[in-house]
């Protein structure tokens, strides 16, 4: 009997202004573990060919530049090309440079473009990439960018799929591109209005909060390590997108609101600027109506 | 004359490349330059004061626990709390950070160095029972390498059975970091970036139940650090012991210490900590640390010459693109106009030097296993030496601060945010010395400055024309086959570099971070 040949998925991750948090949030994956997303045929039959990933790559210098030009040239239209940070644009994307051409910088913006004009599809990984994130934040020094903004004002129509926060939950990540692997690239109706998976980025973290009974009570604590709702210490749970208060982080083992900590809405295009100050109470006008506010009419 | 340029250095955090010129196979000039640029410290002005503990920690998702403990070390003096944070707030912090330096050094070995010495194909040779290695040699066999190749070939001087050993502990090694950031989450709640420390103390509280789940994460990482990464590292150092003459830098080391053994004494660099404060150099005697003797130099960075040897807490920042002669832009800091290196050797020296007997037990046996004495510690090996004696001399003093936490007691202290204030925060983070300094006006951040391990290590020349600790190691190096260039990856790799924190601070044309006052 001989073996079905294992197929391969090639996939470029490239880095452009980022903190590297997303890709060590990538390998504290559990089940699957980054060992067997990488090594292993993750869904039978079906193996991620990473051939490209800064932080984990053996190679160096201009090797690691050949497979970044050549790998769009043999697998045109036939990989996935995932963004980590965000696209610095400003002075011709001076800013920041990814190896070198005819003895000239590259700017990451013209990397991006290149790449992600022959891929099957893109993700954006992490707030920076989806969304801007920290390094857009005001005066924003380096123009920094979304992926979407960077692909719309180059003329690049490719299936985008955002996967936002600061960092991303490892099962974010990992979950999508299995279901990649699975059932192919994702329907419209999967993806919410900025691209994110519904299935991770479907409901608010305040409708299933393990501290919502005691907003609904109007019990909310005044100071860090006090029981109570989190809401008059800044939380932005009732205006963010995730899953974490149902999943928890690390292996399940806490999370942000768990930690006594209000959650800073990482996964939000508003982040960081409308988010801040991270510790001032929202406005009530901005809550959603999932709730209502105890004392407000009184 | 040969150039040779590797950009990207991979491996490490961020963006950084280096080009070295050779003579006859010998590097006769190094240069080390950043190539991205954010500029955290502007977005940080105008801004809460307190937001800079999350948004600092954004500068780097490698060690954004040490960015997390510098800033709230800041705040804490900013706020008039320098002395008055609860016990159980410190030992959490200490907690916290311990944690996240075993997670980031066993990283550090395992995943972004141990290609550099180990060879991964060999494993198509096994013939065992492991079911991890017979995946991977199933992977090996099926022929697509990635991310394995390309790579520089040739200098692999590893037994088989060490390279699949080696490899086997590559895997673990995933495993264990990802559980030490586990074990920091319980009481800081995400990793990367945590979300407990912060001004005041912690937001998390004190159970029996988090202190049992942390110490039995901490055992089984013991373990690991005992009978797994030390062993490697020394194996390592046998088979290529030619590196303990290699890379051996500019002979200066600075240490800001780290954990806080007691939370009274305001003044940072005199406060009592497991790691100590202070400065060595080759003649192995320590200095007390005095942050005055701080100055950063730009005549090869691209930042006007007038802004040149200022402490950073009255540095001017003013960009000129294409200035003669600079080619980062990462700026010089000199310690009493001198290069210094920052990181685990410098802590364990000065540490060493200091007397503790825990430290000087370990480092003399394994200076005695190699007959080697002290001054093989600067070195490419002495460095990865002194980083793992460093993670296991922190987790062995873990259990103790584990025992001291007194549950129901409070782990936070409430405070009024100040109008007008100055504040400092130092620490040594897991690649070295991390300063952060705050400037606050109408209760806002009026400015906000860090200067971090890497600007140190990875810095140009100053004004004197020193070149930096990097450069240094690398100058003078016998390059055996430039087409490998082996030695200048593991040399620059043996600082663990972090360009998203060295490069941090740079500021777009035309505009200013403004001048400091003294704080």
């Amino acid at each position: 009997m001989t073996e079905a040949k294992v197929q391969e998925y090639p996939v470029i991750w490239i880095q452009t202004a980022s903190c590297t948090g997303c890709s060590v949030s990538a390998l504290n994956s559990v089940s699957p573990t980054i060992k067997n997303v990488l090594i292993d045929e993750v869904i039978p039959g079906k193996h991620v060919n990473l051939k490209f990933q800064a932080t984990i790559m053996a190679g160096q210098g201009h090797a690691v530049i050949d497979v970044l030009e050549e790998v769009p040239k043999i697998h045109k239209g036939g990989y996935i090309l995932v963004v980590e940070g965000a696209i610095p644009t400003k002075d011709g994307g001076v800013y920041g440079t990814m190896g070198e051409k005819d003895g000239k910088a590259v700017p990451m913006a013209s990397r991006v473009e290149t790449l992600a004009k022959d891929a099957l599809a893109i993700i954006a990984l992490g707030t920076c990439a989806a969304f801007g994130g920290i390094p857009a934040g005001k005066p924003n020094p380096a123009g920094c960018i979304s992926t979407d903004e960077l692909l719309k004002s180059r003329g690049i129509n490719k299936p985008l799929i955002n996967i936002p926060g600061c960092p991303p939950h490892p099962d974010w990540f990992i979950g999508t591109i299995a279901s990649v692997l699975v059932t192919g690239l994702p329907n419209p109706e999967d993806l919410d209005d900025l691209k994110r998976p519904k299935v991770f980025y479907g409901n608010l973290i305040h409708e299933n909060c393990p501290r919502r009974a005691y907003f609904d009570e109007g019990k909310f604590a005044r100071k860090f390590g006090e029981p109570g709702c989190l809401n008059e210490l800044g939380c932005k749970g009732p205006v963010t997108h995730a899953d974490c208060s149902l999943r928890m982080w690390n292996h399940g083992t806490n999370w942000c609101i768990g930690a006594g900590s209000p959650c800073i809405g990482c996964c939000e295009p508003g982040f960081p600027d409308l988010m801040s100050p991270l510790y001032q109470k929202l406005d009530d006008a901005n809550l959603p109506t999932i709730g209502k506010l105890p004392g407000k009419e009184a | 004359m040969t150039k040779i340029i590797v950009d990207p250095i991979t491996r490490i955090e961020g963006h950084l490349k280096i080009e070295v010129t050779t003579e006859n196979g010998v590097v006769k000039e190094a240069q080390s330059t950043g190539v991205l640029f954010r500029g955290i410290e502007l977005i940080l002005q105008g801004r809460d004061p307190r937001d800079a503990q999350r948004y600092t920690q954004r500068i780097c998702g490698v060690c954004p626990t040490s960015h997390s403990i510098a800033a709230t070390l800041n705040l804490d003096s900013a706020f008039g709390l320098d002395d008055k944070i609860p016990d159980n707030g410190r030992i959490i912090r200490n907690l916290i950070l311990g944690a996240a330096h075993i997670a980031d050094h066993i990283l550090h070995f395992y995943h972004l160095t141990a290609l550099d010495y180990v060879d991964v194909t060999k494993v198509a040779n096994y013939d065992g029972n492991d079911p991890a290695l017979n995946s991977v040699k199933a992977f090996v066999q099926r022929g697509e390498l990635a991310p394995f190749v390309p790579r520089y070939e040739g200098d692999y001087r590893l037994s088989d059975e060490m390279n699949v050993a080696a490899l086997a502990h590559y895997v673990k090694a995933l495993e264990m970091r990802s559980k030490a950031q586990e074990m920091l989450t319980i009481f800081g709640g995400k990793m990367p970036h945590n979300m407990g420390v912060i001004p005041g103390g912690v937001t998390e509280t004190v159970t029996v139940d988090k202190i049992a789940s942390f110490l039995w994460r901490l055992n089984e990482l013991r373990d690991f650090i005992d009978n797994v990464y030390i062993p490697d590292v020394l194996a390592v150092a046998e088979a290529y012991s030619d590196y303990f003459e290699i890379g051996v830098g500019c002979g200066n080391l600075l240490s800001y210490g780290s954990f806080d053994l007691d939370g009274k004494n305001a003044d940072l660099t005199k406060r009592d900590r497991l790691l100590k404060q202070g400065t060595v150099s080759t003649d192995l005697k320590v200095s007390p640390l005095d942050t005055n003797k701080i100055m950063e130099h730009v005549k090869h960075s691209w930042y006007a010459d007038s802004s040149t040897g200022k402490h950073p807490t009255k540095g001017m920042t003013e960009p000129q693109f294409n200035k003669e002669g600079a080619y980062s832009w990462v700026k010089a800091p000199r310690y009493d106009g001198k290069v210094y290196e920052v990181g685990p050797l410098a802590r364990i020296a000065v540490t060493y030097v200091s007397g503790d007997p825990t430290v000087k037990n370990l480092v003399d046996s394994v200076l005695s296993k190699f007959n080697a004495s002290p001054k093989v510690l600067f070195s490419v090996l002495g460095r990865h030496a002194a980083r793992a004696l460093y993670c296991k001399f922190t987790a062995d003093s873990m259990p103790g601060w584990l025992l001291q936490l007194k549950p129901g007691e409070p782990a936070y202290v409430d405070y009024e945010l100040p109008d007008e204030s100055n504040g400092m925060g130092l620490v040594d983070g897991a690649r070295g010395a991390l300063g952060h300094w705050i400037e606050i006006k109408d209760k806002k951040i009026a400015n906000y400055q860090c200067v971090v391990p890497s600007t140190w290590n990875l810095c140009p020349k100053d004004d004197k024309g020193q070149p930096g600790p990097v450069e240094q190691a690398l100058i003078g190096t016998k390059v055996k086959d430039e087409n490998n260039p082996f030695e200048i990856g593991r040399i620059v790799r043996s600082f663990d570099p972090c360009l998203a924190c060295a490069v941090h601070l740079i500021t777009p044309k035309g505009k200013t971070l403004g001048i400091y006052k003294v704080c």
